[in-house]
């Protein structure tokens, strides 16, 4: 591996054009100098609302500054049909060094690839990718298999389609589960297919710890591709068995951010 | 601001002692000189490797140059960047979306305050310090002598693993002489004075100095003085900020990413300003007597508005001063009331032995990625560039490369020598594939892409192997 790519070519003959973006934030009551913001970053098809049902306000509960941004094209922000990782990147960096200090980037599913490649741009104070999705071949394979139709104009540059039965556990209340699957939307298909090619992000700078949290029961992620991801990391991943792939809006959300959260105040800093 | 925290900081225990006078060891802290972006940058990436900083800054607040409320600081009020974004910006702390493609100087130093806020570096700097002395110590560390800003105060002595030099090198203004200075009753400024446009009002100027600086002050003339004489040594290409729709810098950095060889990129800009800009002897320039990208680019949209609009009248090189006017090279007389020299800064290390930095007769430093001196390998200086581009990404990747050698020295002597060993039969070089102008104005002149390509090199040298490795076989 070599250390760090300085030559950015394309950064700076073609930077990512602006886009309004929507940020959602919970503020603790007592501000805890100690504790680094913490800004979530969605998966494809999801919004910062994601975050904004439990986890946020949870995370402010226990002391930390929360933010939860929507990559161009998702949740309030600005449409972008057109729009690639490398966009979605940018939007997260541009949040991150908005921050008043160094952020701690959390990213779930593919948007956990998202800040793979926004560690790579910005020298974060931690990452957690949650149930990372880092694409390939195989995640079409497995998509295919759990929801053919769903996933299959996916593949053709269409929309893909998440069941709820995909995204939860069986312990999140079917009416519950049908709202959300709802609300799922989708991300550019130009940035599904870079998901499917798999190009793997650059080193980290500023060396960040890294910690992969997921589930051996998602069905959207194996249990080999988080090992995989987490060993890229240097670590094991860190697991909670019987939930969905989406932590933050299973029954049981407040598990996994319960136990980032105890990393951050303990490895984190 | 800075207050000393725990019990190491300034350990009195462990004084040693220099002429006399008490020293006290800092260990394996290092020093930076300055809290302007190098400054700045250095501080983030030694701390970001794991060192102890202590940073000297003899003003009360950060961003250097950039600072209009310092009194070395060259801006003036209407000072634009002049690369875009994304040549302006730190590699890992871009600027916002929302601000325009050339901030304004103040939008810079918000920047910075930021930037040190960010990632916490206001508690590593001592404000109101200036450094008196930099000399070896008996091994490879270093004993920096600093004082209170304006002379007052006792002076204090600290040994530190490593200094990082990044005073900058744009306060020292460069004043020509000229025959018959003396006896001219007009008023005469150097640029590194010129604040406001208001000082021209209604007076007849004569800018002299064909840089960025000049253009820009002829161009702000234009507008307030009753007539604008503006003097260059030869004809320059002077870049508009915008061509084919696109930020100038961005469109060439299209054709250095194609690679295309230097030769074709200069037929083709000059070729491309031909069909934009035009002929530039229409409005009275001299031709250019050399090729696009041998001398520091000029990104000037207006100068050429101007002279086309006769609020700018060209002249050539100054050749002596009368009592009541100025003589041109060509003979003519100029009555100008002001004249505003836009001719430079020399850089300027006067805590510094000569000798350390290799400085010829002349006073220029020979270094190593004009950064590492040949001589002393814990001794660096960040940001002494004038790059074709902006000069923060650069400088960010030149302390990266500092912090990373340091490391190195620390960890494995082996390959800290033969990357020296490498390195020292570089000192000197230029980074810069066209023949750029032999003057003080180019003794740093890098192309950012040649620069930026020799310091990847060299990082991955001193890339932390060992660590790597470690994580691969876990």
């Amino acid at each position: 591996m070599t250390s760090v790519r300085i030559m950015r070519t394309r950064d700076w003959a073609d930077p990512v054009p602006p886009a309004r973006r929507e940020l959602l934030t919970a503020t603790p009551e007592i501000a805890d100098e100690g504790k680094p913001p913490v800004l979530f970053v969605p998966g494809f098809g999801h919004g910062a609302w994601a975050y904004a049902e439990h986890w946020l306000e949870h995370a402010a509960a226990r002391g930390f500054a929360a933010h939860a941004v929507s990559p161009r094209g998702h949740g309030a922000s600005a449409p972008a049909p057109k729009a690639t990782l490398r966009a979605y990147a940018h939007d997260v960096v541009q949040e991150a060094a908005r921050l008043p200090r160094q952020a701690v980037l959390v990213g779930h599913g593919a948007g956990a690839l998202v800040v793979a490649h926004a560690l790579a741009r910005y020298p974060a104070k931690a990452g957690v990718l949650a149930a990372p999705v880092f694409g390939g071949w195989g995640t079409l394979g497995l998509a295919l298999r759990r929801n053919l139709f769903g996933t299959l104009p996916a593949a053709f540059g269409g929309r893909l389609r998440l069941g709820r039965r995909q995204l939860f556990g069986r312990e999140l209340p079917d009416a519950q589960a049908r709202g959300y699957a709802k609300r799922v939307g989708h991300a550019s298909a130009k940035a599904q297919w870079e998901l499917l090619r798999a190009r793997p992000p650059e080193h980290p700078v500023g060396d960040p710890p890294v910690l992969v949290v997921g589930t051996p029961d998602d069905r959207v992620v194996p249990r080999t591709a988080l090992d995989k991801v987490a060993r890229r990391y240097g670590g094991a991943p860190l697991l909670f068995p019987g939930m969905g792939h989406d932590l933050m809006l299973d029954a049981r959300w407040q598990e996994p951010i319960d136990a980032i959260l105890d990393w951050l105040e303990k490895d984190g800093n | 601001m800075s207050t000393p925290t725990g019990n190491e900081r300034f350990d009195p225990s462990t004084t040693l002692w220099r002429d006399g006078r008490p020293v006290y060891d800092r260990r394996d802290t290092v020093c930076v000189v300055g809290a302007g972006a190098s400054g700045l940058a250095a501080v983030k990436n030694l701390r970001e490797h794991g060192f102890g900083v202590d940073c000297y800054e003899r003003e009360t607040s950060v961003g250097g140059a950039w600072n209009w409320r310092h009194d070395r600081s060259p801006v003036y009020a209407s000072t634009h960047l002049i690369s875009s974004k994304p040549f302006t910006q730190f590699p890992d702390f871009p600027m916002p979306d929302t601000w325009p493609d050339y901030p304004h100087h103040s939008q810079l130093l918000s920047y910075l305050e930021r930037y040190a806020a960010h990632f916490d570096l206001l508690p590593h700097v001592w404000f109101g310090t200036e450094v008196v002395k930099i000399e070896p110590a008996d091994d490879t560390s270093w004993d920096v002598t600093t004082r209170s800003s304006g002379g007052y105060g006792s002076e204090r002595t600290h040994r530190y693993l490593a200094v990082v030099i990044a005073n900058g090198h744009n306060w020292q203004p460069k004043v020509p002489t000229f025959e018959g200075l003396d006896e001219f009753r007009g008023q005469t400024m150097h640029a590194s004075s010129y604040k406001d446009p208001k000082e021209l009002r209604g007076r007849r100027v004569l800018v002299v100095g064909g840089g960025n600086t000049g253009c820009d002050i002829a161009v702000e003339a234009a507008t307030a003085a009753t007539q604008t004489w503006h003097s260059t040594r030869r004809g320059y290409w002077y870049l508009p900020k915008y061509l084919l729709g696109r930020p100038t810098d961005q469109v060439n950095d299209r054709m250095q990413a194609a690679r295309l060889p230097l030769g074709m990129r200069q037929w083709l800009a000059a070729r491309t300003l031909r069909l934009t800009v035009g002929d530039q002897s229409r409005f009275g320039l001299p031709k250019p007597d050399h090729k696009v990208f041998e001398t520091h680019p000029i990104a000037n949209s207006q100068l050429i508005y101007h002279l086309g609009h006769g609020t700018i009248t060209p002249v050539p090189d100054v050749r002596r001063f009368h009592r009541s006017s100025v003589e041109l090279t060509d003979g003519r007389h100029v009555e100008a009331d002001v004249v505003v020299f836009a001719t430079g800064y020399l850089p300027r290390f006067e805590f510094l032995a000569p000798e350390i930095l290799g400085a010829d007769e002349h006073g220029r430093p020979t270094l190593y990625l004009h950064a590492f001196p040949r001589e002393h390998p814990t001794l660096a200086v960040a940001g002494l560039l004038q790059p074709d581009s902006g000069l923060f990404p650069l400088v960010h990747w030149q302390t990266v490369l500092i912090a990373r050698w340091l490391r190195l020295r620390d960890r494995d002597l082996q390959r800290a020598a033969a990357f020296w060993s490498r390195a020292s039969a570089d000192v000197g070089k230029r980074w810069n594939r066209a023949r750029v102008k032999d003057s003080t104005r180019h003794w740093f002149e890098v192309n950012h892409v040649d620069y930026l390509r020799e310091l990847q090199r060299a990082l991955d040298e001193l890339s932390p192997a060992t660590a790597t490795t470690a994580r691969s076989a876990r």
